[in-house]
């Protein structure tokens, strides 16, 4: 329920051409998608929950992006949005991610066994390796319309089910409206903490509404699996650990999500899930696996050859600095990571990123010894 | 409290997520029913979506209680305007403890009465006992029966009035349309069109205007740019920006107009020096002209004997009205009784760079602080008054004489 837009009923006193947004200055998926005959042919529908378009592209009306980052520009205020607003949602899905077609299928594999390898990414290079992706419970509205009653009972599951953990998994849960400053301190120092979000993306969707009321992070007591409740998504679960055993974070990353999906189903609920979209979540940019794996390794020599963007490129992976998504990286230490989320399994992503950052690493391993990488160049995966 | 009956509506969740689950895991991917959806939505009686106002300090927190929360809920205005959109804005605004925002808005005219169980009371906390239910606002507009309107130079820099208006029929900028907001340029831009004389100007859009124009607009002090302010941008007024959004002024400089920044109009006269008697006729006039020009299409502003002009922040009814100056105060600044003085007259002080900043030097921004419950003639002559009172103390305090702390000006007329 965001701004002034649960009156559409209102709104269609007005003509299409009248209440049309002003996109001329914009660079957004949705802003390349949305025609003013698009606009005309679906202002006057609604999700049953009562999102309606203008919640859907309201971050992206208000947001014109940059000339040189393409973000998506819309979001979902509940699992109906994407098929309610198709004819918007499925050329800016094809858009953002790579071709992806209304009518193709989406392959999830959370079996890690079917990993190769992935146990001995040199930890001389790999700082740390880390897995996360995003969960929605069926049946509530996402984060940019759900209701506080919603959002609440959103966590209230979360803690419950969390709390049924085991073993390694064993962990705790905080409040962040509770938490301690002592508490506080402690999740910051992890690196744990999450806080309002300050992105005016984030918050022209209405995702900071009533903030910090139902919000809170869950972490394991071995530090090694965190979940995050209600922030951009209803959970964000990450699995990570230092060194470069990304075998081991990607095991413990579906076993866990396997068994929080257990423990959900037995009180009633599933995660939101399609064949064609895979897991539904707030952005269209995390749909299909949600999944971001990604290591810190250390490229000093690897990053500064004129090569470097084009590797990444044809090994389909992405960089960023050590702070994550858009910071800059210190120390020649970059943050590398899948660049596909839809259209691939798990598997097939946590694969890419061992094999390619295996071959990074080995470059840079040449590089450092005066050795042409020449005839190491990678064919586009 | 919240997590015993949330564990019961979880409860009755499962039954209908059960229900919903079996049918549609083989049938496609959608969830197919549309009722299913609003039925869940209404497993959630008021107390489950209730705001957490604890740690909360603002006028809409100190009024709101579970019981008018659950009686306002379900309720909307004709445009469809809900209690929880009024309220956000408090909800995601704790506030401070020594500044108590008012924590709600309006999103149209009507919001007003559908939700006056708790507009009513938080009229009252903000504009100090007034009571919707039993009182009159008074409106006055003739600004020939202002008294020793001209300030002495050597203190007074610069005099302002400044209020808003909002068309009647169109909804106020939390809730409006993109074809409203545009309704409202168009309505006003047409009608100030029509200005002539030293009235006579030009309209600026935001969205069109040339670096140079934005440039000349920033030097003068009259660009207004796009809220940061988390009150504001939570209340949903920045949609849409700069879409609708100008500013329009006369040529002379003194008469300015801000069109669908924080209310529909924003309405500013002001120049340099202490003519406040002219500053205040211009205003009249200009306002007059204005209203004139709307009516004649068929338009008016949004207006009634209870609350007086209709805005979106329930602390600029009544009048909206806030005259000031810009004036030098260097020893009664210094002075202890400062404050009480400017209790007692009713006046406020801020620096000269509006609300929220601190003073340059020793320049105040000095203005009135209530609203609503006296006409605008009565509170302009209050800080022509006021000031003139400032003014002797200051001279006074150079002379080495003393001064004295004026009895307090009555509240309402009654």
């Amino acid at each position: 329920m965001p701004f002034g837009n649960t009156h559409n009923k209102m709104k269609l006193k007005y003509t299409a051409e009248q209440e049309y947004p002003d996109l001329s200055q914009h660079n957004n998926h949705m802003a390349k998608v949305l025609t003013p005959e698009m606009y005309a042919n679906l202002r006057d529908k609604e999700t049953p929950s009562g999102f309606t378009l203008d919640d859907v592209i309201q971050t992206g009306v208000d947001n014109p992006g940059h000339p040189f980052i393409m973000t998506v520009g819309c979001v979902a205020g509940d699992e109906e949005t994407y098929d309610v607003f198709k004819d918007l949602m499925d050329p800016v899905i094809e858009d953002r991610h790579g071709g992806y077609k209304p009518t193709d299928k989406h392959k999830t594999d959370l079996n890690p066994d079917n990993l190769q390898g992935g146990d001995d990414l040199d930890p001389n290079y790999v700082l740390s390796s880390r897995v996360r992706t995003g969960r929605s419970i069926r049946g509530f509205c996402l984060p940019p319309h759900c209701s506080r009653g919603e959002r609440r009972t959103i966590e209230n599951l979360s803690i419950e089910t969390l709390a049924s953990l085991e073993g390694d998994l064993k962990g705790k849960y905080y409040a962040l409206k509770n938490m301690t400053e002592e508490e506080q301190q402690q999740l910051i120092d992890d690196h744990f903490l999450f806080d309002k979000p300050v992105s005016p993306l984030l918050l022209a969707s209405g995702m900071g509404r009533d903030w910090p009321d139902g919000r809170g992070i869950w972490h394991n007591d071995n530090k090694t699996f965190l979940v995050w409740v209600n922030e951009e998504d209803h959970l964000r679960v990450i699995s990570m650990q230092k060194g470069g055993n990304m075998r081991e974070v990607f095991n413990r990353f579906c076993t866990g999500l396997t068994k929080i999906e257990d423990l959900f189903k037995e009180r009633g609920h599933e995660f939101m899930w399609n064949e064609h979209l895979g897991y539904i979540l707030t952005c269209p940019s995390n749909l299909g696996t949600g999944l971001r794996a990604g290591v810190h390794v250390k490229l000093p020599n690897l990053s500064k050859h004129e090569k470097f963007g084009e590797i990444l490129k044809r090994l389909r992976l992405q960089k960023r600095g050590t702070g994550g998504v858009d910071t800059a990286a210190v120390g020649g230490v970059f943050d590398i990571s899948n660049a596909d989320r839809l259209g691939f399994s798990e598997v097939e992503l946590v694969q890419m990123v061992v094999d390619g950052v295996n071959l990074l690493v080995d470059m840079e391993k040449h590089l450092e010894a005066g050795e042409s990488i020449d005839d190491m160049m990678p064919e586009q995966k | 409290m919240a997590s015993s009956f949330t564990r019961v509506i979880s409860g009755r969740n499962t039954a209908v997520m059960l229900a919903m689950g079996a049918g549609t895991l083989t049938s496609g991917y959608l969830l197919s029913n549309s009722t299913e959806a609003a039925e869940r939505r209404k497993c959630y009686p008021p107390s489950a979506d209730f705001p957490d106002l604890r740690k909360h300090n603002n006028c809409m927190a100190s009024a709101l209680t579970p019981s008018i929360y659950a009686r306002l809920k379900d309720k909307s205005t004709p445009n469809n305007w809900t209690l929880d959109q009024c309220i956000q804005t408090g909800v995601d605004n704790p506030g401070h403890p020594f500044i108590k925002t008012v924590g709600m808005v309006a999103g149209d005219e009507e919001t007003y009465e559908v939700f006056a169980e708790l507009f009513d009371p938080v009229i009252k906390d903000r504009h100090n006992g007034y009571d919707p239910r039993t009182m009159k606002h008074p409106t006055d507009l003739d600004a020939s029966k202002i008294t020793s309107g001209f300030f002495d130079e050597r203190y007074v820099l610069s005099s302002r009035v400044r209020t808003g208006r909002s068309i009647r029929g169109l909804s106020l900028p939390p809730a409006c349309t993109r074809a409203e907001r545009r309704e409202v340029e168009r309505v006003v831009v047409t009608a100030l069109a029509g200005l002539k004389g030293d009235l006579a100007g030009r309209y600026y859009s935001l969205g069109e205007m040339t670096e140079r124009e934005q440039q000349q607009l920033i030097d003068e002090h009259f660009l207004f740019d796009k809220p940061v302010s988390p009150l504001l941008t939570a209340a949903g007024m920045a949609r849409d920006w700069p879409d609708a959004r100008g500013i329009w002024h006369n040529n002379e400089k003194n008469f300015l107009i801000w069109i669908n920044e924080e209310d529909h109009t924003r309405i500013i006269s002001m120049e340099k020096g202490g003519n406040m008697k002219r500053v205040f006729e211009r205003f009249c006039r200009g306002l007059k002209q204005v209203e004139h020009l709307i009516q004649e299409r068929g338009w008016e502003f949004m207006w009634n004997e209870r609350l007086g002009y209709v805005l979106t922040c329930p602390s600029n009814l009544g009048t909206g009205l806030r005259a000031g100056v810009h004036v030098r105060l260097p020893l009664l600044n210094k002075d202890p009784r400062f404050k009480k003085i400017l209790d007692n007259l009713r006046l406020q002080k801020r620096g000269t760079g509006g609300v929220d900043t601190a003073a340059t030097g020793d320049i105040f921004d000095i203005s009135n602080l209530d609203r609503l419950g006296k006409s605008e003639v009565e509170l302009v002559q209050l800080v022509i008054d006021g000031v003139n009172y400032l003014i002797e103390c200051e001279k006074r305090l150079e002379r080495g004489q003393d001064i004295k702390i004026p009895s307090p000006v009555p509240q309402f007329r009654k």
